[in-house]
């Protein structure tokens, strides 16, 4: 934490020792409350004179502070701002948190520093009311436009019945469409150019290439994209809301639903952060168990990926070779954990159940059965002449501009860097295992699909070390948060057994505090961000999901290229509509 | 030929096209699910033939919806032009000896100026829905045709040196000994490429580009007049195999145990599977791509095939 010091000393040096107020946390990352005047200045300096600078705007979120129990001499706020940087040269994250005060506070917008706070900042504005001065264009992202309140703040009612009965009147519908009509001059996108009228085209929200409810408006000057402007937020249902109500325990479904495609990836990511609030150690079966259903899944995703970014370049067969293998996969999943898509599977302290009998065969089978078919898809589809022509040198980017829009995951790698979480910052087991961290050069659709098609390859081969060396215990650990515990002495000692009973019945009481997650997700980093007051359910859980700014770099990257390429690009991105809007 | 005969011909030619191009709605389905690891349509009747039936009924009782926004006229006719240009394409077709209905000798240039009336079809429909994306189809559909029509025809031009006629029936009576793809491959090639285009199938599929523009330049039509754009298809995918047949693969020609019809479908039934194979295997470049192609790479191809073939013309004899 050598590191964490002298980055305080730094940013005292600059801003004041009485502007800056260190947090405590489990997670071991430097947690500072900064003045609401002296934000930008202190993002500024970590982002661009600091040595080793913070170059990513990680995230940035908001939390209504107003029903909090214990502040332990924290600021007095009504709300907090917080800002997650994340420094490569350092492999470190850093949190800065503004304390506002206030019924609707306001705060300085950070966008001239960091481009992707674009959309975080109207996401925090849309969620709780927090308006950012000078941010370009702050309107809601999530919700619809003619939306009343701000969900995520906490007088906002969760459930539907504490709405009152729904009647959709003509006039009720009217407005709603009226306020989803596009009018460019919102935009400051012009209707003519020097020499030619622009065509505005509206694809989505229901269209084949869009994978899912997303709208993106794109200005044309004949087929060439001078503009684009995506819609986000029809896909959002407050999974962030639904962590306040929930216990810890009967939130995990929920994450599953986030990144659809993920499965229990999601799982582990909220776990990971539940844990270390809890000070859970998990038994080695059961972090190689999570380690090999996440491998899969990964696996699973990216031939969903594959399969329909071959589609959208008009191949038509892929997607349905890859969907027969993505099967196999699910067989598996299905024999260990019963579900399939949303398993919601792992628990606090390990997972719900112990690997079946033979599950070897079935995992064996796939190993041996997988190899031969990557290659078959690569001859199919990434050696085919077509194929490359659609995608090299198609929506490029280069390395500082993917860490400026905050791009994670095979985006990132694509562009030569070679960051993994799995490896930077392992979690959960993954630094028992040996694999690799395939890179590209160009950064461009081409590389973005090659990088993904090794991953399969390295994933494959983790899932065989969990195979091989599967260790012998427990599939949970013995901790008493453990939920649903062991129940190995629930039925002799009278303490043991109301313990169960209570986080069986109200859910287990995770100890004040906060804590973050980070994990390699299938899409890129995926963090939760658990925050607990000492109840049955978080105080607020914040979910940074990777799709989202890649998604807010789409018009960046597409722009001069044709409607075909934005197709290319869209494929290439990897994007899920959930994962965006949550 | 008595009248009678040629009224039966006539009539013959059109029960037996406008089958075939129904019968491939389930042709297709099927050999794509056969490549594509996957059943397709096996409910009804034997091997669920008769979904043939079940489409087209669909299409007949569906909505035949004119959008309030459309040039009504244009739209309702652009949709009969596409199907009435290829089915008139047919007329100069020898499908055997005496079987055909109208044994031109221009025969050529009569399917070449059909093939390019098809294209008003195209342009007519996307204009008239007055839509973006069919706009956009239209655009692109029309400028893939003015490329591919030049080399199309002159693609042709080869087998005409050799054989000295615009007649099919004698072009298919050139090959008696030597069918044309082995002397004119290159030809043979550009003109399937050319073919493909034209017909705007995968990887051609430019207009329609469903994961782009959805359907392309039919994107509002519904009920038959959607269904006379999906025959017409079929129909031009039929009419490209039958061209390919006669130009370069010796038409009805072929080993007396089969009757010279016999020869003429089976060649023609392999190609229109070629057509089926290609849609399931290929992406699709992008539009620029395409026509940048055809300029550049192979307008030059075909014109330097021309010459050589002229020269060497020229050179056999004497």
């Amino acid at each position: 934490m050598d590191d964490a010091d002298s980055i305080l000393q730094r940013l005292q040096q600059q801003l004041g020792v009485e502007a800056l107020y260190q947090q405590q946390t489990v997670d071991d990352i430097l947690t500072l409350w900064v003045s609401k005047e002296r934000i930008i200045p202190a993002i500024q300096f970590l982002k661009t004179e600091l040595p080793r600078p913070f170059k990513m705007l990680y995230d940035l979120f908001g939390i209504d502070e107003r029903n909090r129990n214990r502040y332990n001499g924290l600021p007095m706020a009504d709300f907090t701002v917080v800002y997650v940087l994340f420094s490569f040269d350092r492999n470190c994250f850093i949190k800065l948190k503004v304390a506002l005060r206030g019924e609707y506070p306001s705060i300085n917008s950070i966008t001239s520093i960091f481009k992707n706070a674009n959309w975080y900042e109207r996401e925090v504005y849309d969620m709780f009311g927090i308006r950012f001065e000078g941010h370009p264009h702050l309107t809601r992202i999530l919700m619809p436009l003619t939306w009343e309140g701000h969900p995520l703040r906490k007088e906002h009612p969760a459930r539907a019945t504490e709405l009152g009965p729904f009647k959709l009147e003509d006039e009720y519908q009217d407005r709603q469409q009226e306020a989803l009509r596009f009018k460019p001059e919102d935009w400051g996108l012009l209707e003519h150019g020097d020499d030619a009228d622009f065509m505005f085209l509206n694809i989505g929200p229901q269209h084949p290439g869009t994978h899912g409810v997303l709208r993106i408006i794109l200005q044309l000057n004949g087929e060439d994209i001078v503009d684009a402007v995506p819609e986000i937020g029809f896909h959002h249902r407050g999974a962030e809301k639904m962590a306040e109500r929930q216990s810890w325990h009967t939130y995990i479904p929920y994450t599953d639903r986030v990144d659809y495609l993920g499965g229990v990836m999601n799982n582990l990511a909220y776990l990971l952060a539940v844990e270390k609030l809890a000070g859970i150690e998990l038994p080695d079966r059961a972090l190689v168990i999570r380690v090999m259903l996440c491998e899969l899944f990964r696996i699973a995703s990216h031939l969903v990926w594959f399969g329909t970014f071959a589609q959208d370049l008009g191949q038509l067969s892929p997607v349905f070779y890859m969907f027969t293998d993505r099967e196999k996969i699910f067989d598996i999943v299905e024999a260990i954990c019963g579900g399939r898509m949303h398993p919601n599977w792992f628990r606090i302290g390990g997972v719900a159940q112990d690997l079946p009998n033979g599950w070897q065969r079935l995992v064996q089978h796939f190993v041996d059965y997988f190899p031969p078919k990557i290659k078959e898809y690569e001859n199919m589809v990434i050696r085919n002449s077509l194929f490359k022509a659609r995608t090299k040198g198609i929506g490029i980017y280069t390395l500082e501009e993917a860490i400026e829009w905050g791009v994670t995951g095979p985006g990132l790698r694509a562009c030569g860097l070679e960051w993994d979480w799995r490896k930077k910052q392992p979690y959960g087991g993954y630094e028992r295992f040996e694999f690799d961290i395939p890179t590209a050069r160009n950064g461009d659709c081409f590389d973005r699909a090659l990088v993904r098609v090794e991953e399969m390859r390295q994933s494959l081969r983790i899932v065989k070390q969990c195979l091989e060396n599967m260790p012998a215990g427990d599939y949970k650990s013995s901790h008493p948060l453990t939920t649903p515990p062991l129940k190995k002495f629930t039925m002799q000692d009278i303490e043991t057994l109301i313990t169960h009973f209570l986080n069986v019945s109200w859910g287990p009481v995770i100890p004040a505090g906060e804590a973050m997650s980070c994990i390699e997700a299938t899409k890129g980093a995926n963090s939760y961000y658990c925050i607990s007051d000492g109840s049955t359910a978080a105080y607020r859980v914040r979910i940074r999901t990777p799709s989202f700014p890649h998604m807010q770099m789409v018009p960046f990257i597409s722009k001069g290229y044709t409607v075909g390429d934005l197709l290319s690009i869209l494929g290439s991105i990897d994007f899920v509509l959930a994962d965006i809007d949550r | 030929m008595s009248a009678t005969e040629h009224i039966l011909i006539v009539i013959g030619v059109l029960f037996v096209l406008l089958n075939i191009a129904a019968g491939l709605i389930w042709v297709e389905r099927r050999l794509l699910a056969l490549w594509q690891d996957r059943l397709g349509p096996n409910r009804a009747g034997p091997l669920g033939i008769f979904i043939v039936l079940a489409d087209t009924l669909k299409l007949f009782f569906k909505e035949d919806w004119i959008p309030p926004f459309a040039d009504k006229w244009v739209f309702i006719l652009a949709p009969a032009i596409v199907v009435g240009s290829v089915l008139l394409s047919f007329i100069v077709i020898p499908f055997a000896p005496g079987i055909v209905v109208a044994d031109l000798n221009i025969g050529i240039i009569f399917f070449l100026a059909m093939s390019s009336f098809g294209v008003y079809s195209i342009v007519l429909g996307g204009w008239a829905s007055n839509n973006k994306y069919a706009l956009l189809g239209a655009l692109r559909g029309a400028s893939q045709m003015i490329a591919y029509e030049v080399f199309m025809g002159l693609s042709l031009m080869g087998v005409v040196m050799l054989s000295g006629s615009f007649n099919l029936a004698d072009i298919v009576a050139a090959q008696k000994n030597l069918w044309f793809v082995v002397t004119q491959p290159v030809g043979f090639v550009i003109f399937f490429i050319a073919g493909i285009a034209e017909t705007h199938r995968l990887p051609f599929d430019i207009p329609e580009a469903e994961s782009e523009l959805i359907a392309g330049y039919h994107a509002e039509y519904s009920g038959m007049k959607f269904g006379m754009f999906f025959i017409g298809e079929y129909l031009g995918i039929t009419l490209i195999s039958a061209m390919i047949v006669t130009l370069f693969f010796g038409g009805w020609l072929g080993p007396a145990f089969l009757p010279p019809l016999a020869w003429f479908v089976i060649k023609l039934f392999f190609f229109i599977g070629l057509f089926i194979l290609l849609r399931a295997s290929l992406p699709r470049p992008r539009y620029d791509q395409l026509i940048g192609y055809g300029w550049k790479i192979i307008l030059p191809i075909v014109l330097a095939n021309l010459l050589i073939t002229g020269a060497v013309a020229l050179l056999i004899r004497g």
